[in-house]
């Protein structure tokens, strides 16, 4: 008889399972269980499974499993990974609960500074993610998973959309190229995903297909909320694009660039200066700017260089950024910290800020500051400024008041 | 086999043997209840006359100084943890005990380590009879399982020197090994191939044993100066190739937590010092030589600079960390009781300010004062903290004794003591019901800080009061753990122990805290 195994048990492997599913003709269920919570947990473990083999019909089958401490909903994927290895062609999905928690919302235009990579098939690091403050979490679905556990990582990020509290932070995935982007969909859309983050984009067709598949969906499980793109550009082609990648879809709320996949395709290595990358970084720019998306720039992948981070979010944020990501929750503060303006710049936008609502309240068309007349783009910046010293502390939500 | 004990309920609510490897015990009764009655044991009293003149007490090799001072069947051998991993002593001890066909030794470390597992063997073949001392690792599993004859006896730090003056533990020869010495016997451990910093937890074995050896590696000609242990104690001195693995004893630099959790929650506790008002001129702290509690140190630090606040005195086990907090001019002192690394071995040896303490003046209960109740904050580790702020530090969840109590209960005598944990580790909960052992008291314990929320004993309405305003997330301990609950699925359930009480657990002034129960 044929084995269905999902999840892992080398050396190592902590907060994960393995499951073996070797069906028979006869003789029950029989489950042989190693965990290390076994005293506390074994009988919870014991009951995952029967529900999961239950649910699938499976009324004969030797079970074999090694837990290194895995929370149920990673042990329920695993059962259905193993279930599904063995049966490719089954759809029943064995869904946790999804908790109140996962169902809060986003906005197109909201913050976007730091966005925390957390590999798909690893429970571990996404169960604290939201703790660390980021803007977003993105679960990784493409790079951070090997080929050939996609279809596990597609499982556990489903799962996990449904359990984790981010504590607010958006909901984003990164799906895969090709053909195994649209499972990727199927299995993820449902599930309250924020943004969608569709890897080495080179068009605005590839974009396109993207959003129809998840329109598709949306329609089918009647799914309210939208669900928005950011494309990454990660070639010389996507580059030279970026403008018809950005205004391909409605849904595309921000625009970003993968530097280790671009330096590779123009045939060099990224260097600390980044001369290398410096045009495809300002075509990124302006051509979010030119669609109205937000621009993100790439991720700092030196983690323990916490001086070498801040420098480079300074340089994004003059080339024009919003944005950027990171690979480690402890760049998440410096992120933020570099990405709040400076006093003079915050008091300056105040000013106009406040010029800019008298304006409005006398009906004025236009906005002036002593003498000086603002021009509506210096206006449209101050609020956006006023609205980045807020989310980062460095002016009172209610500094209104204060005046 | 009729046991020798009968099981009542203490004043924490827990049964406690009353009697231990033969001897009566005392159930707690509550913190600050029990007063000891009586004076404090005294070894034998000697004659300079049957000393050589000449101050040379070195003998052949650790055999003959083992045969001099008469061991034999049904002793109590003690030896110090300064060594740590990298010791080769107490190995030794019971390999020439075996060798001399002696049995049902107690052995009473101050704690043992792994690199000690093969005295199991000793234990299977009955040359050691029980083990009195925080037992960590594969020793404590061969207890935890019920295979130790005698009852495992845990104490503090602090605690073990009040049973040596109590009189409660008897040590009929003490084996201290010296990284320097001289002939006389005065011994230190700032110099020498196997240099610790200290030997503060050998120090009430000098005192009160009626034998005392020194081994060394580093036989120096007298006087050795400093002498952290006097040559006046002390009977014979053995020098041997090696007394440890340095490799394994400090390590050449002391790692700080890679993990982002654990970093959040260290930031969390010094910013909790310093927003509840803890940090100010001429305070003191202690923070251990874990992961998380030497995180919680640099970003103290980084804070105190920031805020231009010095400390007073800091406590150890002293780090590199808390020698640049020294250096710095950050604390002016560091009152040591171990060093876990080389830049604390030189610190103390170089630096007037880094001052050598024991468990005498800093632990001892039963005394006139101990240090660790002059603390403005300690920073400690758990395995478990129930919601009546109860901790356990010695056993698993799932009843398997693995760790020693260290300084853990001398220290919670501090003016505020916090706990910074995870609030359950991969799927096992940190904050339960109830304790599986009590080790710690919860009125003892005030703040426990989670990644999730930090909550403070309702007891102390002092720190509720002076948190006010601050951003910091607090929480109450119920929704905490209501929180692990939700994420691990449900409360653990109980582990099945065992009748067999494999090991009592001390209070700081000598009562039965509570029992292990051997694992099923």
């Amino acid at each position: 008889m044929p084995k269905g195994i999902g999840g892992r048990r080398d050396e190592g492997v902590r907060s994960d399972c393995y499951i073996a599913v070797e069906p028979g003709d006869s003789g029950g269920i029989d489950i042989a269980m190693k965990s290390k919570v076994e005293a506390m947990y074994g009988a919870s473990i014991i009951d995952i499974v029967k529900r999961g083999l239950e649910l699938y019909g499976i009324e004969n089958a030797a079970v074999e499993v090694e837990d290194q401490g895995a929370l149920p909903f990673t042990i329920m994927a695993r059962l259905e990974t193993a279930v599904k290895r063995l049966n490719p062609s089954e759809t029943r999905e064995f869904l946790p609960e999804m908790q109140p928690e996962c169902l809060y919302g986003t906005e197109r235009g909201r913050m976007r500074r730091s966005r925390l990579y957390l590999p798909g098939n690893e429970t571990r690091f996404m169960i604290n993610a939201g703790l660390h403050g980021p803007d977003g979490v993105i679960l990784d679905l493409e790079d951070s998973v090997h080929p050939s556990e996609k279809d596990a990582a597609r499982i556990l990020v489903r799962n996990a959309l449904r359990q984790i509290d981010f504590f607010g932070a958006e909901r984003m995935v990164r799906i895969n190229q090709g053909e195994l982007a649209f499972r990727d969909l199927e299995s993820i859309v449902p599930h309250n995903v924020h943004i969608v983050l569709i890897p080495k984009c080179e068009t605005g067709d590839q974009v396109r297909a993207i959003d129809e598949k998840i329109q598709a969906i949306r329609k089918e499980h009647r799914i309210e909320n939208e669900v928005f793109l950011m494309p990454i550009v990660e070639s010389s082609l996507g580059a030279i694009n970026a403008y018809d990648i950005a205004s391909a879809s409605p849904n595309n709320v921000a625009l970003t660039i993968g530097l280790e996949d671009y330096t590779a395709d123009i045939g060099t290595r990224r260097t600390p200066e980044g001369r290398e990358s410096f045009w495809a970084r300002t075509a990124v720019v302006n051509a979010a700017r030119g669609a109205g998306l937000q621009p993100i720039d790439t991720v700092f992948s030196d983690v323990s260089d916490t001086e070498g981070l801040r420098k480079s979010v300074l340089e994004a944020k003059s080339l024009g950024f919003d944005g950027k990501g990171c690979i480690h929750p402890r760049q998440i503060k410096i992120i933020h910290e570099a990405f709040a303006p400076e006093e003079a710049e915050v008091e300056r936008a105040r000013r106009i800020v406040l010029a800019f609502e008298e304006a409005e309240k006398k009906g004025l068309g236009v906005v002036s500051l002593g003498s000086k007349m603002i021009d509506p783009p210096v206006v449209k910046r101050a609020l956006h400024t006023v609205d980045m010293a807020v989310a980062t502390g460095v002016l009172n939500a209610d500094w209104r008041d204060s005046e | 086999m009729k046991r020798e004990y009968e099981l009542v309920e203490n004043a924490a609510g827990r049964q406690v043997p009353t009697v231990v490897n033969g001897k009566k015990q005392v159930p707690y009764k509550g913190v600050g209840k029990h007063r000891p009655e009586g004076n404090k044991a005294a070894p034998p009293i000697a004659s300079s006359a049957d000393y050589p003149a000449d101050g040379n007490k070195v003998v052949k090799d650790l055999r003959a100084a083992l045969e001099a001072a008469g061991l034999r069947d049904g002793m109590t051998i003690s030896t110090h943890h300064h060594l740590r991993n990298g010791d080769f002593i107490a190995n030794a001890i019971f390999d020439i005990a075996a060798e001399m066909g002696v049995k049902d030794l107690m052995w009473f470390p101050s704690a043992s380590f792994p690199c000690q597992a093969q005295n199991i063997a000793h234990m299977d073949n009955g040359v050691i009879h029980h083990i009195e001392g925080s037992m960590n690792g594969p020793l404590g599993r061969y207890c935890s399982e019920g295979k130790m004859r005698g009852m495992g006896v845990l104490r503090s730090h602090g605690g073990r020197y009040q049973a040596v003056q109590d009189g409660e533990v008897h040590i009929d020869i003490a084996v201290i090994a010296a990284p320097t010495a001289d002939p006389f016997g005065n011994a230190n451990a700032l110099t020498g191939p196997s240099a610790c910093g200290l030997l503060g937890f050998a120090l009430a074995d000098s005192q009160y044993a009626d034998k005392v050896i020194v081994v060394t590696d580093n036989l120096i000609p007298f006087p050795c100066i400093p002498w952290q242990i006097q040559g006046n104690y002390v009977d014979y001195v053995v020098e041997v190739d090696r007394i440890g693995d340095p490799a394994k004893i400090v390590s050449g630099t002391t790692q700080i937590t890679r993990s982002p959790d654990r970093q959040l929650i260290a930031e969390l506790t010094a910013r909790f010092v310093r927003d509840a008002g803890i940090m100010k001129e001429g305070f003191s702290f202690q923070a251990g030589a874990g992961g998380t509690a030497l995180a919680f140190a640099i970003y103290l630090k980084e804070m105190m600079k920031e805020a231009g606040v010095k400390a007073r005195f800091v406590r150890g086990g002293s780090t590199q960390y808390l020698v640049e907090m020294l250096e710095e001019g950050l604390t002016e002192y560091i009152l040591d009781g171990q060093t876990f690394d080389l830049e604390g071995v030189r610190s103390m040896g170089e630096n007037p300010g880094h001052v050598w303490t024991s468990p005498f003046t800093s632990y001892n209960y039963n005394g006139k004062g101990f240090f660790g109740t002059m603390l403005d904050a300690v920073v400690l580790g758990a395995t478990e903290v129930d919601v009546n702020f109860n901790a356990n530090v010695v056993t698993h969840s799932d009843g398997l004794l693995l760790h020693g109590i260290g300084g853990w209960q001398n220290c919670l005598f501090s003016k505020c003591t916090i706990l910074p944990i995870p609030a359950f580790r991969d799927r096992i909960p940190v904050l339960v019901d109830e304790v599986t052992t009590l080790v710690g008291p919860g009125e003892l314990i005030d703040v426990i800080i989670t990644e999730r929320g930090i909550a403070i004993n309702p007891a102390r309405q002092d720190l509720l009061d002076a948190i006010k305003g601050s951003d910091l997330p607090i929480r109450s301990i119920q929704d905490l753990k209501a929180d692990v609950e939700k994420i691990v699925g449900g409360p653990p359930a109980r582990p099945s122990l065992g009748e067999k009480v494999v090991a009592a657990i001390k209070w700081v002034d000598g009562t039965v805290i509570d029992s292990v129960r051997q694992v099923a």
